[in-house]
């Protein structure tokens, strides 16, 4: 059966009426058009008339003004692209006669209904055309090159009218897993959708959200269970493909044709940020340096329980202004835990501080879970470690002191019968230290700290009992008198793994305890939502704080 | 090592904050320079530095003064002297130069195209015009300026003899094609072609001048179409949406293919500062012998640098030694320099337009001729090069060559014609084929 459909006989006052058949629209992208033309074999044609593929149209008398009678009209569909062989398999024509009876049809190629809608639904389009401007739709990311923590704006044009699209982000990680996220939108008036000020309707974010493509990104349906997607290597930026797809899809996005399609990368290190190894006094590390002949206020980077020597978020404090060394501390083949006491930390704190591009003092020190705990306990107890600041994150005092890291882990397995395991078979960490103990020996003497220190806490954190460590923190610097020292941010819903903005947020992930030799599932926590808004925020609090404490004037220091 | 002068405004304490948005953008890509935290009405020099490939230095710099908050806008303020003045955004990159004591008559041109070009910035306290590097600064930072766009794919073409780099865009494509030619100074440069992947054009850089590989007697009209189908038949090009770019020589190569060639049918032409007055139907090796008998037109300035202008006027009227425009079907934008000291592209283009009324395809013919500007019209934000070391290839001499042009109005013709360039191919090669029946 055809599809288009054009009146016969219409008189000299009449309207042409000309349209696809009914039960016809369902089958057809809206993006077909549907015109229609007079034909005068010289391939010159003139347009009358175009409109979408779901409209009958009708043409007014006065259209055909100047033409004579026995001209004869062709209507014709498409989807406009040019661009693939199925294309041409679209277009269609009817021909009548002005004053005449429907003549002939004539098709490029003779498809029944069912046809025409795979050939359609195949093509997708992938260049719409609005009627307006002809243009396809542009889909734009600003910058298109940013670092990890910038915001990007995402604009697409030239879609038509109220158009419903689905934007999609899509990443394969170092170790080949693809994780992928996705909002749907409608189209405002002028065929534009601007992510930063319109709301997603459904997908893996949901309102307005300017970065949600990126913070809410996920393991792709068939993927390896309990994911985490980190950066190893850091001089490399992480590349998403960002498209643009007709409707509202929630899957298949590889089998279908997006619209509009662009690349985006997102760095941990600005231009001009070194990387350097650190190899010295059997301290393991990897030291970043701002661009330009400093010098930096210097940064030591801890990081937790499950070891390795993570670079990233030390690439993208330098890229800040900070010279920052990530530290290795629990490395499975080089250093052996019994070797890594206080003084493993107090070199490597010495060798960032006396590093050239370094002021002396102008130091702090950066921890998250596991590594909180080893700056509150340097920073309460040694006599070398003195910044003039302090970052904790997910972190806590309730750990033994004065004790080698082995000896640490030792006393930390003791408590493995407060260790739960929920439903889903993931490990609850929190409670292994609750009820949070009286006894001054079973925790760092936060009272001696004497620098500022920022604390950061998810409510929702399922490793470890920090907002109740905060708490008991509080009570301890009230009671020593430098109570006016600390600051907490506690973000409700957030969970342990509070990182740099705009990456994804993970509730569970497969977990191997340093020294414990078995695979588990840990429980972080957190919802993906507030989670993602609390990287956001504390990070910017974060560089605040460090800029307020290493890089105000000294003037303003001795006020 | 001298430690930074950090100048400390007395209301907030801060040191100096320069920052360029983005810190990473495509070369033809404007960007945005502030200075914040100066004290206020405060001299400053903004400085950029980049070291090539070849390991030289170029430096441009602008002198201005801070207003009442302490604030420098480059894209706002104007620059009171430096390489360059008054208000321009992008004159730290169209101004670079080669810092004093370099090399002569050196040119910048990036060959490794999946690397940025890196710039440093720098902020100075009073105007300075030298002696940047024993000079403490007050702040700096550093910029890279890429030719390639993120997903943008680059692939070695190396088929049927011919030499080339494809550069296709990210996503299945497929895409308008764009076959790169530059001029006679040979080689395989690449950076043109990979930009303009990065706007959505599946663009081929062809080698055709080559010492090693190829021998000038081999290079003949077979060897464009050659390479033209290889283009328009790769999986992710358009067949029917193909286009010829070409600069100097090649411009030269673009008339003759779009005239002559029964293979050759692009939607659409650029020549960029050429000329039709060339021999036709010959390989190239016997155009070099032709141009060759003219260098007794090609005169030396008093600074012993070559000016080749002369070496078509006047514009002969023998048809036998111009290639016939008449013949050409699609639309053909010229972009001239006023000031073009290697060809009289100026004088060939009015023979052309004049060549084509007769012909009746004058319709088809854009010329943007830019006053003052002179023969390398290249992608925009890049230096201006008024003479520069050349090879001649005929002579196999190296000399200095006078390409013309005054920084300013060069660096306008670029920043004006690439934009127009752009939106001619993106009329001609992406608008709905419905509009093109009409």
């Amino acid at each position: 059966m055809d599809a288009l459909r054009i009146n016969k006989r219409p008189k000299r006052d009449q309207d042409l009426e000309y349209g696809l058949h009914q039960g016809m629209e369902d089958a057809l992208s809206p993006l077909c058009m549907v015109g229609i033309r007079i034909l005068n074999y010289l391939d010159n044609c003139l347009i009358l008339a175009q409109g979408h593929g779901r409209s009958v149209c009708k043409l007014p008398p006065d259209r055909f003004n100047g033409q004579q009678e026995g001209t004869r009209v062709g209507v014709q569909y498409k989807t406009v692209s040019g661009l693939n062989p199925i294309f041409a398999a679209c277009v269609r024509e009817v021909e009548c006669d002005l004053a005449g009876e429907s003549l002939q049809h004539r098709n490029d190629i003779n498809l029944g209904k069912q046809d025409i809608h795979v050939a359609v639904t195949q093509l997708f389009v992938s260049r719409t055309v609005s009627t307006e401007s002809r243009r396809c739709p542009l889909l734009t990311v600003q910058p298109c090159r940013g670092l990890v923590d910038e915001k990007f704006q995402v604009v697409i044009k030239n879609l038509l009218p109220n158009q419903e699209v689905t934007l999609d982000s899509l990443h394969q990680s170092e170790d080949k897993d693809f994780w992928e996220a996705f909002g749907h939108y409608i189209s405002d008036e002028q065929g534009t959708v601007t992510v930063a000020k319109d709301e997603s309707l459904g997908g893996t974010y949901e309102g307005k959200e300017q970065m949600g493509l990126l913070w809410s990104l996920r393991p792709v349906p068939g993927s390896r269970p309990a994911l985490r997607l980190r950066k190893t290597n850091v001089l490399t930026p992480i590349v998403i493909n960002i498209s643009v797809y007709n409707g509202h899809l929630s899957q298949g996005f590889n089998q279908t044709s997006s619209l509009a399609t662009t690349v985006t990368e997102r760095w941990y290190m600005a231009p001009g940020v070194q990387r350097v190894n650190i190899r010295e006094k059997g301290v393991l590390g990897t030291l970043f340096l701002p661009p330009g002949p400093g010098p930096y206020p210097g940064v030591l980077d801890l990081w937790g329980g499950g070891g390795g020597l993570i670079e990233y978020r030390s690439a993208l404090l330098a890229s800040h202004g900070f010279a920052c060394m990530a530290l290795e501390y629990l490395a499975p083949a080089k250093l052996k835990m019994t070797d890594v006491d206080g003084t493993y930390f107090e070199k490597a704190y010495q060798i960032l501080q006396n590093h050239p591009l370094v002021q002396k003092d102008k130091m702090a020190i950066l921890g998250l879970c596991f590594g909180s705990a080893i700056t509150f306990s340097m920073t309460a107890y040694s006599r070398v470690i003195k910044p003039q600041c302090c970052v904790c994150i997910s972190g806590s005092h309730v750990v033994p002191v004065d004790k080698c890291l082995f000896e640490v882990f030792e006393d930390i397995k003791k408590f493995k019968d407060k260790v739960q395991v929920n439903e889903d078979n993931h490990l609850v960490h929190r409670n292994t230290i609750l009820p949070i103990p009286s006894d001054p020996t079973l925790k760092v003497d936060v009272g001696r700290i004497k620098c500022p220190l920022l604390l950061v806490n998810g409510t929702d954190d399922q490793n470890w009992a920090t907002v109740e460590s905060a708490e008991d923190m509080e009570m301890m610097m009230n009671k020593a008198g430098n109570r006016h020292l600390l600051t907490v941010l506690t973000y409700p819903d957030a969970g342990h793994l509070i990182e740099p903005p705009y990456t994804p947020h993970f509730r569970a992930t497969n977990f191997l305890l340093h020294k414990m030799k078995e695979k588990v599932v840990m429980l972080w926590g957190g919802q993906t939502k507030p989670h993602a808004y609390a990287q956001e925020d504390s990070w910017e609090k974060i560089l605040a704080f460090f800029q307020e404490h290493l890089y105000s004037s000294n003037v303003n220091a001795k006020l | 090592m001298l430690a930074p002068v950090r100048t400390v405004s007395t209301t907030n304490g801060t040191s100096p904050l320069l920052t360029v948005q983005p810190r990473r953008g495509l070369v033809d890509e404007k960007f945005q320079i502030v200075i914040t935290n100066l004290l206020p009405n405060q001299e400053v020099t903004l400085h950029s530095l980049h070291q090539s490939e070849d390991k030289d230095f170029w430096e441009a710099f602008g002198h201005y003064i801070s207003d009442e908050h302490g604030t420098v806008t480059v894209a706002k303020d104007e620059s009171l002297g430096g390489t360059y003045e008054g208000t321009e955004q992008m004159g730290l990159l169209w101004s670079l130069r080669p810092v004093p004591g370099s090399r002569s008559a050196l040119r910048l041109r990036k060959t490794n195209v999946l690397t940025p070009l890196v710039v440093n910035i720098s902020v100075y306290s009073g105007h300075l015009s030298q002696g940047f590097s024993k000079t403490p600064v007050l702040a700096m930072t550093v910029t890279e300026r890429w030719y390639a766009a993120p997903g943008v794919q680059r692939v070695n073409i190396r088929e049927n003899g011919v030499r080339g780099t494809l550069f296709l865009p990210p996503g299945p494509g497929p895409y308008p094609g764009v076959l790169d030619l530059w001029g006679g100074g040979g080689g395989l440069v690449e950076y043109r072609s990979a930009l303009l992947a990065s706007h959505g054009f599946a663009s081929m850089a062809l080698e055709y001048l080559s010492p090693d590989e190829l021998r000038t007697a081999d290079v003949d009209v077979s060897y464009f179409e050659n390479a033209y189908q290889i283009l328009k038949n790769h999986p992710k090009v358009q067949k029917d949406k193909m286009a010829m770019l070409g600069l100097s020589f090649g411009s030269a190569i673009t008339f003759s293919m779009a005239a002559y060639s029964t293979i050759i049918k692009p939607q659409c032409c650029v020549c960029i500062s050429g000329s039709h007055v060339v021999p036709v139907d010959k390989s190239l090796f016997e155009v070099f012998e032709e141009i060759k008998k003219n260098m007794d037109k090609v005169r030396v300035n008093e600074d012993n640098h070559v000016i080749q202008r002369g070496m078509i006027l006047p514009i002969p009227s023998d048809p036998a030694q111009k290639i016939d425009v008449g013949r050409i079907k699609c639309p053909v934008m010229l972009v001239n320099g006023g000031d073009d000291q290697n060809w009289a592209s100026v004088e060939s283009a009015q023979d052309i337009e004049m060549m084509m009324e007769k012909a009746g395809n004058r319709h088809l013919l854009t010329v943007l001729t830019y006053p003052d500007a002179g023969h390398l019209i290249e992608p925009p934000y890049t230096p201006h090069f008024r003479a520069t070391n050349f090879i001649l290839q005929e002579m196999k001499e190296k000399i200095v060559m006078l390409w013309g042009g005054q920084t300013k109005p060069h660096a306008y013709a670029q920043e004006d014609s690439w934009e127009k360039i752009l939106a001619f191919f993106q009329e001609h090669l992406y608008s709905s084929s419905l509009k093109a029946k009409l």
